[in-house]
């Protein structure tokens, strides 16, 4: 299917060679739609981190192939990478969420958001005015000029959110992004995440250990020895449920 | 576009301004040793100047009068007065000494010159305040450096010299004050002895059986009357009569006089290549030392500073910030640290100037090629900062 957000076929990637080589991933196969939110979940050392590398272009997988938005970005067959400037690929491509939030302290909130469109060659004034429309969409609008020491955890996550989503990528991945947060905050994070995607027809992967979001998720991947398994989310008919009583 | 460098440097502020004042006084102390070098070339070019010689008539193979001692008769003026071109000339003594009033004990040059209306070689060539010398005798025009004023009693050696004018700028190729009097008590004050060698001396000529012959009357007092008299002096200065090469005027007073004679020119080479040429190989030295370790100390900050980042530059990296970018940010800061670093230390150079015993000349010059080489410095410096930028991976920021 090429209208896809994100597919992935055949992906392997080998560490380092000989005796000591490691194979993190072993032919992983995988596709989200646009909008979608799934879940990626797997035991420790299973290469979850490892596959958000290769599709993040920060790692370059040892063969297969990956699209994103339809358009391949990495086949294996084709040479390797299909852009020269992997740079402009996660900054136009790719949004990226992590555990922490990871904003840059010395730009003040809104700044930090505005740096990738500036990134990406939109004027000032431009970059400024969406970042201030993701702000008022996940509710901090009103800390925009403040900086990023002065916001709570729950906040700075959220205009990390508002920084994935900056350039309007196809595609965010998200890395353990509601573990420090207590369940409540975590769910919320979730339920942005949700809306962003389907506001923006994002597809968002979210890698996770925490139990307490798992019944978020319509479609899990599971990972296990460096394969994915696709199955849907059994849990999601009572969250739903709960959500809505 | 925002600046990187600019909005990180105004986040740490503090700390950018506090290493950027540590960095500045080492760049002050740096046009300091500049300025000293400059102080010292400028001092010998006022003596030279002020002096009001086209010619200086020294000792035979000797670089005097300031380089080497030179001695002459004080009679060779009248034949170098005889020569064409020559339009005046001045005989001088110079002593660098200890001169003393009450309370103040100062290290001068003191000069002896024969004639006192201005425009004589070796005259000051103006007064700040009060007259020149008219009498034969134990007055002075001292160098307001020396701290001494109109109406004040100077000692020099044994005798008391009454202060009547004072001039500027009158200072030695070693930065010593200079105080002016007349020819004959420098002559003196050169020679004397004090009164126990003057009676030894006699008791030794007296002893000697061929100085005092029984047979002929007046010869020990003869003899002891030549030793106890001084008639020599260190230079005599030649003003070059209008249209006359001074070159030539010192040509001709080599050839016939047997006598060394230096130009303007030549002098000049002596005094800045000769004599504070040690002088300036030292300073030179130093400077070479302070940009080593001004260029560690700045790389080291800068490195500092970028190992505190590198999280934020795993993340500007991940998320599609050039290595230009990231490179241009800590090259700007280390400039700009340099730039801070730079007013800093001009002020502070600027300031503490005037408060040195010698002069101290900074010169638009030599600032602006400090600036220029602070900014290299500091490029250079963030060399290292810029490597371990470019080699953190992105991938680091996504973590295990
Ligand atoms: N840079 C590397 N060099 C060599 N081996 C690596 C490297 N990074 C990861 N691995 C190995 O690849 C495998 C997958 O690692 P990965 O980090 O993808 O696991 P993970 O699923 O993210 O684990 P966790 O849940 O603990 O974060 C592991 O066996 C790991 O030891
Ligand atoms: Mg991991």
């Amino acid at each position: 299917m090429s209208d896809d957000a994100i597919r992935i076929e055949g992906l392997t990637k080998r560490y380092g060679s000989g005796d000591t080589a490691v194979d993190a991933l072993k032919g992983v196969d995988m596709s989200v739609a646009p909008g979608e939110v799934v879940g990626l979940i797997g035991p420790s050392g299973s290469g979850k981190s490892t596959l958000l590398k290769c599709l993040g272009a920060v790692i370059e997988p040892t063969s297969g192939r990956m699209a994103i938005g339809g358009e391949t970005i990495y086949d294996s067959a084709e040479g390797g990478w299909q852009s020269r400037d992997l740079h402009a690929l996660r900054r136009d491509r790719i949004g990226f969420v992590f555990q922490a939030p990871y904003l840059i302290p010395f730009l003040d909130v809104v700044d930090n958001i505005a740096l990738l469109p500036m990134l990406a060659g939109k004027s000032d004034a431009q970059a400024r005015l969406r970042a201030q429309d993701l702000l008022l969409a996940l509710d901090v609008a009103h800390r925009a000029k403040a900086s990023v020491a002065q916001l709570s955890g729950g906040e700075q996550q959220r205009v990390a959110i508002a920084r994935a989503l900056a350039n309007q990528p196809p595609v965010i991945l998200a890395d353990e992004p509601t573990a420090p947060l207590d369940s409540e905050r975590a769910l919320n994070v979730m339920r942005i995440l949700e809306q962003m995607a389907s506001q923006y027809r994002t597809a968002i992967i979210v890698v996770t250990h925490d139990e307490k979001i798992i019944p978020t998720f319509r479609r899990i991947y599971h990972i296990r020895d460096g394969k994915t398994y696709a199955e849907q989310g059994e849990g999601r008919k009572i969250y739903d449920k709960r959500e809505n009583k | 576009m925002i600046s990187l460098a600019g909005r990180d440097i105004l986040h740490s502020w503090g700390k950018y301004v506090f290493t950027g004042i540590g960095l500045g006084l080492l760049i002050g102390v740096t046009l300091s040793m500049a300025g000293i070098y400059r102080g010292m070339v400028e001092d010998a070019r006022a003596l030279l100047n002020n002096s009001g010689a086209d010619i200086w008539v020294v000792q035979r193979d000797t670089l005097g009068p300031y380089a080497e001692p030179s001695s002459l008769h004080d009679d060779v003026y009248r034949i170098l007065q005889g020569l064409p071109g020559v339009a005046a000339t001045g005989n001088v003594t110079y002593l660098t000494m200890q001169a003393r009033r009450a309370g103040l004990d100062e290290r001068v040059m003191v000069v002896g010159i024969d004639g006192f209306n201005s425009g004589h070689p070796g005259a000051p060539a103006y007064l700040l305040a009060g007259r020149g010398i008219t009498r034969a005798h134990y007055e002075a025009v001292a160098d307001i450096k020396t701290g001494f004023s109109l109406g004040d009693h100077v000692t020099i050696r044994r005798h008391e010299y009454l202060v009547v004018g004072l001039t500027q700028r009158m200072v030695s190729s070693g930065g010593d004050p200079m105080i002016f009097i007349p020819l004959k008590d420098a002559q003196e004050a050169q020679f004397l002895k004090d009164n126990d060698a003057i009676l030894n001396d006699r008791a030794r000529s007296a002893a000697n059986p061929s100085l005092n012959r029984p047979g002929v009357p007046g010869l020990l007092d003869a003899i002891i009357a030549s030793q106890s008299a001084n008639h020599n002096v260190n230079a005599v200065l030649v003003k070059v009569a209008d249209g006359w090469d001074s070159e030539v005027v010192a040509q001709d007073i080599r050839r016939w006089k047997r006598l060394q004679a230096y130009t303007r020119v030549q002098m000049e080479e002596i005094l800045i290549a000769k004599l504070i040429a040690t002088s300036a190989k030292q300073i030179g030295m130093f400077l070479v030392i302070l940009a080593i370790v001004s260029a560690a100390i700045v790389s080291f900050i800068i490195y500092t500073m970028t190992l505190g980042k590198i999280r934020e530059i795993a993340v500007l990296k991940l998320i599609g910030t050039r290595n230009r970018t990231i490179a241009g940010m800590i090259l700007q800061e280390s400039l700009g640290l340099g730039l801070v670093g730079f007013i800093v230390g001009k002020g502070a150079a600027t300031l503490w100037a005037p408060y040195f015993p010698k002069f101290v000349l900074l010169e638009s010059g030599d600032t602006l090629r400090g600036f220029v080489a602070v900014m290299l410095i500091c490029a250079l410096a963030s060399i290292v900062a810029i490597r371990a930028a470019l080699r953190v991976d992105p991938a680091t920021a996504i973590g295990g």
